[in-house]
């Protein structure tokens, strides 16, 4: 984060080049003799600076193209084009390193490693970047006090509240400074008071450092956070 | 830079239960590998150090030990005019022609007779081992039924003390002296005049074996090839050295049977590390998926689970260590196969041994490890995260 300089929210009519492009996404899972085509012919655009809400049934694919865009899954079918990047075409190990300076992923259920402290959650993904001991600390204490968890340093998982533990990993997703932040439903297991906090920091995320986001949501509330909401319906994005 | 270590010692301190089953029965190899290892070097220092890199050992060709040797008295003068041997101060050559017998003397806590080594030599044979030396009394005088004892036969055995008599061969032979050997070979010996054991054992003649002071190590090579290869002599030479460490073989059946246990053991030991870690990998399934998440690889994963096997290892090794360390230095005794005569040796729990017995842990560990970590590195991230 430190390395981003605020930015004015961006003004909404001018065009950004497109940082996700998703074109005919197919995705078919084999459980044992039968087939769920999870995801069929997506194709999607999200623009730099984006701020897209993701809505649509229990098993209609949210968390499915959400991966996708990850590279932590592959589809069956189409092709995916991040930052300009052909994402499947990347290997193992490519993918995980461009997961690590690309992506922030936020999950539902905070994710967050209980043995450690808030500091080093937030910490893991700086441990792969080129950084020393000092840089890293420093970064972490500024993305932990743009959560307002600053004085949280040193407590663990256990030691703080669910809206808490989101801010923590929050923190830990954008640590790294990424262009964009997947949060797959990352107000569901929170109270009103906390998914608010939560929506506010991302909204501030989104319009103060540029970063895109895709959040899944059921809650059309969370929703209205958003700049542009799409429906995902048995697999079909709706137009 | 991989997952922080703080990360594997703290889920060990999560589940202190799992953590210390698990290092204990790893602990209980390793000590039981940590004794042999420790006995064998014990036994294996007796041996070794036993002998002077100079010196040469000559038997009967197709004899083992000296007790099975025979050396003609012909042979030995023979062998006194070889090229290559050192000469003492006086001038004389550095040959030692010995007999060596096995005798059984009563113990002193009353315990059954055992057998010792009894050595007949000459001065030069005192010159060949400086490592000995004398700590109470005189040395024996030739032609007299003299007898100097080492002070762990004057510590076992009745009426071997400076003074006493002890009674094998043809009668009673006086004890006049104690020496010290270190923990070598000599350690266990009664030492007397050759000529007197060699009338007392009706063995005229004839001597168990030659040693001899080569003037080089060089030199010292070339007289093991030559006696060895003279087809008349029908004797053969063998570096001092070479011949105590192939003593050490005595300690073969302990070895075998310390080893057979071992690894019985180690493969119990294998398998609760594996079940540990088994268990782990499927607890943190989860934390598995979000590691890999945020960008750690597959590689790093599967290091991180093996580490945290390794650092069960290191554990029970620990707690082995700690366990054993009491037995550091105590003495005991072994039978020598070769000589039917015991061997006064300690247990040693050198760095050496120390060393090698981690390196067994970490063995276990790893092999232990492999499989879990294994697994947890291949999970796909997203059924890793559906879990
Ligand atoms: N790894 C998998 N193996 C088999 N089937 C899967 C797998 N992942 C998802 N599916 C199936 O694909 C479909 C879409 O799943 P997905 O998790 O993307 O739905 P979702 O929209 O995120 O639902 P929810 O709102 O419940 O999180 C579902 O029918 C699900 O059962
Ligand atoms: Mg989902």
């Amino acid at each position: 984060m430190t390395t981003t300089a605020p930015f004015p929210a961006p003004a909404k009519t001018v065009a950004e080049p497109a940082i996700v492009e998703a074109e005919h996404i197919g995705k078919v899972f084999h459980r044992d003799s039968f087939e769920v085509v999870a995801l069929e012919d997506v194709s999607l655009t999200i623009a730099r600076g984006d701020f897209v809400a993701l809505m649509g049934p229990s098993g209609s694919g949210k968390t499915t193209l959400l991966n996708m865009i990850a590279a932590v899954d592959r589809p069956t079918s189409g092709t995916m084009r991040v930052m300009g990047q052909d994402i499947y075409r990347l290997n193992d190990r490519e993918a995980a390193r461009w997961r690590n300076e690309k992506i922030g992923y936020i999950f539902q259920t905070f994710n967050l490693i209980p043995v450690l402290t808030a500091a080093e959650n937030v910490e893991l993904p700086l441990l792969l970047s080129r950084l020393s001991k000092s840089e890293r600390r420093e970064h972490v204490e500024t993305a932990l006090r743009l959560v307002g968890l600053q004085d949280r340093m040193g407590h663990l998982p256990k030691q703080l509240s669910g809206g808490q533990e989101q801010r923590v990993a929050i923190a830990r997703a954008i640590v790294s400074d990424p262009a964009i932040l997947l949060a797959d439903e990352p107000t569901g297991d929170l109270d009103r008071q906390s998914a608010a906090e939560v929506l506010e920091i991302m909204t501030r995320l989104n319009q103060e450092f540029r970063k895109t986001v895709v959040m899944v949501t059921h809650d059309a509330h969370a929703a209205g956070y958003a700049h542009v909401t799409r429906h995902l319906e048995k697999g079909h994005l709706q137009a | 830079m991989a997952i922080p270590i703080t990360y594997n010692l703290r889920h060990l301190r999560q589940r202190p239960g799992a953590t210390a089953m698990t290092a204990v029965g790893i602990a209980l190899t390793v000590a039981i590998a940590l004794f042999i290892l420790a006995l064998l070097g014990g036994l294996r220092q007796a041996f070794a150090r036993s002998g002077q890199p100079l010196n040469v050992l000559v038997l009967r060709k197709g004899s083992t030990a000296e007790v099975t040797s025979t050396v003609t008295e012909q042979q030995a003068a023979l062998l006194r005019t070889l090229p290559g041997i050192a000469k003492n101060a006086a001038g004389q050559p550095m040959v030692s022609p010995e007999l060596v017998v096995v005798v059984s003397l009563p113990q002193r806590n009353g315990a059954g007779p055992n057998n010792v080594t009894v050595r007949g030599l000459g001065r030069i044979g005192r010159q060949l081992r400086p490592q000995v030396h004398l700590v109470k009394g005189r040395w024996f005088h030739a032609g007299q039924r003299e007898v100097d004892v080492s002070q762990s036969v004057a510590r076992r055995y009745r009426h071997a003390q400076v003074g006493g008599s002890i009674r094998f061969g043809q009668g009673q032979w006086r004890v006049v002296g104690i020496f010290a050997a270190g923990n070598t070979a000599p350690s266990s010996e009664i030492w007397g005049d050759v000529h007197q054991m060699q009338g007392d054992f009706q063995r005229q003649g004839v001597f168990s074996s030659v040693l001899l002071q080569a003037a080089s190590p060089v030199e010292a090579s070339a007289l093991v090839r030559r006696v060895s290869s003279d087809q008349q002599l029908e004797l053969h030479g063998i570096h001092e050295q070479a011949y105590y460490a192939q003593q050490t073989q005595s300690g073969a059946p302990i070895e075998l049977v310390g080893w057979v246990v071992a690894l019985i053991m180690a493969i119990g030991s294998c398998f609760a590390a594996m079940n540990t870690m088994y268990a782990a990998v499927a607890y943190r399934e989860r934390e598995i998926g979000t590691l890999r998440m945020l960008g750690f690889s597959r590689p790093s994963i599967l290091g991180c689970f093996v580490l945290e096997s390794l650092m069960l290892a290191v554990l029970g090794w620990a707690l082995a260590v700690v366990a054993m360390l009491p037995l550091n230095g105590l003495t005991t005794g072994t039978m020598n196969n070769a000589t039917f005569s015991e061997v006064v040796f300690q247990i040693k729990m050198t760095p050496t041994v120390l060393g090698w017995a981690l390196a067994f842990a970490l063995l276990m560990g790893l092999i232990g490890g492999l499989a879990p970590a294994w697994q947890a590195a291949r999970r796909e991230i997203v059924s890793a995260l559906r879990a």
